[in-house]
C-alpha cells in the first residue's frame, strides 16, 4: 500500500474498513436519525408535486395529472391571496421592528438599574408571558380590550374616550393588536441575549468614560449601543427569514369576521383552504410560495451582512 | 484656574442631576413595564377567586371581594379539561424524554471529532431548519403513517429539532478530547462514553433543552386541534381551554345569558374561564423562575452561533 499524504485533519477522518469498523455504534445510529430525518422532514417534500397536479387524494401523488403552474395562476389571481400576502408582510415587519427596538431599550434600561434586588425582579418578572401559551396571552388581551375591559375604562376615565370603543371590530387597530401582544409576551424573553451581550464588555471602557465625564446616555450611545450590534446585526438577520412566519396562532385566536380582511396570514390561507376546503393542492401551492420566499430572505440579508461586513449565518 | 475649577463643578453638578433624572425616569419605566406585564395575570387570579355573580358587578382589580372556590370546584368537574390535562402531562413528559434522548445522541454523533460523516450528518440537520414541506404535505403524511388522531402525533414527529441539537452540539464540542480518548484505552464503546462520560457532564445544557422543550409541548395546542380533534381523548388542556374561552367569548356579546347562567349558581363563564386559565399556566409559572440560569445559558449557546 501506499503510504498517504500526512494531512493530519484529514488521516483521521480517512475512510477505511478498520475505521467503519471502529464507528460502526455512530454510523448505525447515524443511519437511524437520517431515515427518521427522511421521513419527517424530507419526505414532506416530495408533496411539494401536488401544487403541479390537479391532485385528487383517490389518485394519490403519483397517479394525479399534471397541471404545471395552473394552481399558482390560480393563487394569484385571487384577490384574496393578494391581501393575505400583503397581510403577513405588514404583520411580519411591524411584529419583527417592534419586538426589537422593544427588547433592545429594555436590556440597556434594564442594565442601567443600579439595585441588583430590583433588576433580578424585574427581569424574572420580565420572562413570565413567555410562558404562557397563545391560548392565555389572547384570552386575557380579549378580557383587557373588551368593551368592559381595563383599557376602556382607562379612556373612559381620562376622557379620551366618550363611550367604549370595541377594538376587536374595527380593522385599523388589528395589527397594532397583534404588535402589542407580540411585544406583551416576548419583549423580556428576547432581552436576555442582549443583557448577555452587555454583561460581555469590558467594564473598563465605562470607566474611562466616566473619567472624560460621559454622562449615562452618552455612554449608551458610545459603548452600550456599539458593543451589542454584532448580536443585534446576527438575530436580525436570523429573524428576517422568519417574517411570513410571524403569523399564525395569533392572528388565527385574535380574528374574527369583522377583521378578516387584514388578519387572515398565509398560513391561515393555507388552513382554510388545504385543511377545510380540502383543496390540498391550492394550499400546498400557497406553503411554498412562503418557502421560497422565506429562503431568499434569509439569502438576502445574509448577503447584505457579507457586504456590510458584518457577522452572518454562513 | 478658578475658572476651570468652577467648570469642573458645574459639570460634575450636571452630570449627576442628569444621572438623577435619567434614574427617576428608568425606574418609572420599569414600574410601568411590571404593571404590564403583571397586571392582567393578577386580575385573571383575582376574578377566578371571586364570587362569579359578584364579578359581574365590575371593579374586580389586583384582589378579590367575594372569596371562593368555587370557580376551580367547578374546573376540576369538567371532564375533557381532566382529560386534557392528563394528556398534557403524558405529551410534556414523555416528549421531553424522548426528545432529549434523540437530540442528546445526534449532538453526541456529530460531536465526535472523528466520525467519518460529521459535516453531512450535521448539514442534513440544519437544512430542515430552513427547508419545510409545509402544512398540507405534513398533514397527508401523518394522515398516512396513522399517527392523526392518536397520541404519538405529540411525541414522534418532533423529536428531533436541528436548533436544539445545535445548542447540545456546541456544549459537547467544548468537552476536552482527552476524555474520551482515556475512556476508549479503558476499552470503553461509544455508548458508553456517551452515557458515562459526556452525559454527567451536559446536565446544564441537557437542563436547557428539557426546559425548551417541556415548554413547547405544555403550551402547544395547534397540533391538537389538526390532528386530533375529532377524537375527544387525545385533546390537550390548551386546546380544550380554547374551546371555552371561545365558547364565552360568543357568549360574551350578551350579558342576559351570562346573567342567566349566574342565577343557575355562583359561577359564571368569565369565573370559571378565569380559574381554567390559571390552572393551565400553574405549572409553568411556579417552575420557571427556578430554572431561569438553565434558559439563559441556552439561549446564549444556541441564539449566536448557527
Amino acid at each position: 500500500m501506499k503510504a498517504p499524504k500526512a494531512k493530519p485533519s484529514g488521516q483521521d477522518r480517512k475512510i477505511t474498513w478498520k475505521e467503519i469498523k471502529r464507528q460502526k455504534v455512530l454510523l448505525f445510529w447515524s443511519a437511524v436519525f437520517v431515515l427518521y430525518g427522511f421521513i419527517f422532514c424530507y419526505l414532506p417534500l416530495g408533496g411539494w408535486l401536488m401544487a403541479f397536479q390537479n391532485y385528487k387524494p383517490k389518485d394519490g401523488i403519483f397517479h394525479s395529472a399534471f397541471v404545471g403552474l395552473d394552481k399558482f395562476e390560480q393563487l394569484f389571481s385571487d384577490m384574496t391571496f393578494l391581501r393575505v400576502i400583503r397581510n403577513t408582510l405588514a404583520m411580519g415587519v411591524i411584529n419583527l421592528v417592534s419586538t426589537f427596538v422593544m427588547a433592545i431599550v429594555f436590556a440597556i434600561l434594564l442594565n442601567e438599574v443600579r439595585s441588583r434586588i430590583g433588576k433580578k425582579s424585574v427581569q424574572t418578572i420580565s420572562y413570565l408571558p413567555h410562558f404562557l401559551s397563545w391560548i392565555i396571552v389572547t384570552g386575557i388581551l380579549h378580557d383587557a380590550l373588551s368593551s368592559s375591559g381595563i383599557i376602556n375604562e382607562l379612556l373612559l376615565k381620562f376622557g379620551i374616550l366618550d363611550q367604549p370603543l370595541n377594538f376587536f371590530a374595527h380593522p385599523r387597530y388589528f395589527w397594532w393588536i397583534v404588535a402589542f401582544a407580540n411585544v406583551w409576551k416576548e419583549t423580556g424573553w428576547n432581552a436576555i441575549i442582549y443583557l448577555a451581550a452587555i454583561t460581555a464588555i469590558d467594564p473598563s471602557l465605562y470607566e474611562a468614560a466616566s473619567i472624560d465625564g460621559a454622562g449615562r446616555w452618552a455612554k449608551i450611545r458610545n459603548i452600550t449601543l456599539p458593543g451589542i450590534k454584532p448580536t443585534i446585526m446576527i438575530l436580525l438577520l436570523m429573524n428576517v427569514g422568519n417574517v411570513l412566519n410571524a403569523g399564525f396562532e395569533v392572528q388565527y385566536l385574535l380574528g374574527n369576521g369583522l377583521v378578516k380582511s387584514v388578519s387572515e396570514t398565509i398560513d391561515i390561507y393555507v388552513l382554510k383552504w388545504g385543511i377545510s376546503q380540502g383543496d390540498y393542492a391550492l394550499g400546498t401551492a400557497a406553503g411554498i410560495f412562503k418557502s421560497v420566499v422565506s429562503i431568499v430572505l434569509i439569502l438576502v440579508a445574509n448577503q447584505l451582512a457579507k457586504r456590510a461586513g458584518e457577522e452572518r449565518l454562513f | 484656574m478658578k475658572k476651570s475649577e468652577e467648570a469642573f463643578v458645574q459639570k460634575k453638578y450636571k452630570t449627576s442631576v442628569g444621572s438623577k433624572v435619567f434614574t427617576v425616569l428608568n425606574t418609572l419605566f420599569m414600574a410601568f413595564f411590571v404593571i404590564i406585564t403583571l397586571y392582567p395575570v393578577l386580575n385573571t387570579l383575582a376574578i377566578s377567586l371571586n364570587d362569579g355573580t359578584d364579578a359581574l358587578r365590575g371593579g374586580i382589580y389586583l384582589l378579590p371581594r367575594k372569596w371562593t372556590l368555587q370557580n376551580y370546584a367547578t374546573v376540576i368537574q369538567k371532564n375533557n379539561l381532566i382529560t386534557g390535562a392528563a394528556v398534557s402531562v403524558a405529551r410534556t413528559v414523555l416528549g421531553t424524554v424522548t426528545a432529549l434522548a434523540a437530540n442528546a445522541l445526534l449532538a453526541f454523533i456529530v460531536s465526535r471529532k472523528r466520525f467519518l460523516f460529521k459535516s453531512q450528518l450535521s448539514l442534513f440537520w440544519v437544512v430542515t431548519m430552513y427547508v419545510n414541506g409545509g402544512l398540507i404535505p405534513v398533514f397527508l403524511l401523518y394522515k398516512g403513517l396513522g399517527l392523526t388522531n392518536s397520541f404519538w402525533v405529540y411525541v414522534i414527529p418532533g423529536m428531533v429539532s436541528a436548533f436544539n441539537m445545535l445548542v447540545l452540539r456546541t456544549y459537547m464540542v467544548g468537552i476536552p478530547d482527552s476524555l474520551e480518548e482515556s475512556a476508549q484505552l479503558d476499552g470503553a464503546g461509544y455508548m458508553t462514553i456517551f452515557t458515562k462520560i459526556i452525559s454527567p457532564l451536559c446536565k446544564p445544557v441537557y437542563a436547557t433543552v428539557a426546559l425548551f422543550v417541556a415548554v413547547g409541548q405544555w403550551n402547544s395546542w395547534f397540533d391538537a386541534m389538526l390532528y386530533n380533534r375529532m377524537s375527544g381523548e387525545y385533546t390537550t388542556l390548551q386546546y380544550e381551554l380554547m374551546k371555552l374561552l371561545s365558547s364565552v367569548t360568543n357568549q360574551g356579546a350578551s350579558a342576559e345569558s351570562m346573567k342567566n347562567a349566574a342565577a343557575a349558581g355562583a359561577v359564571t363563564p368569565t369565573s370559571v374561564r378565569a380559574a381554567a386559565t390559571i390552572l393551565t399556566m400553574l405549572p409553568i409559572v411556579c417552575l420557571y423562575p427556578f430554572l431561569q440560569r438553565y434558559f439563559i445559558t441556552g439561549l446564549t449557546i444556541g441564539g449566536v452561533k448557527e
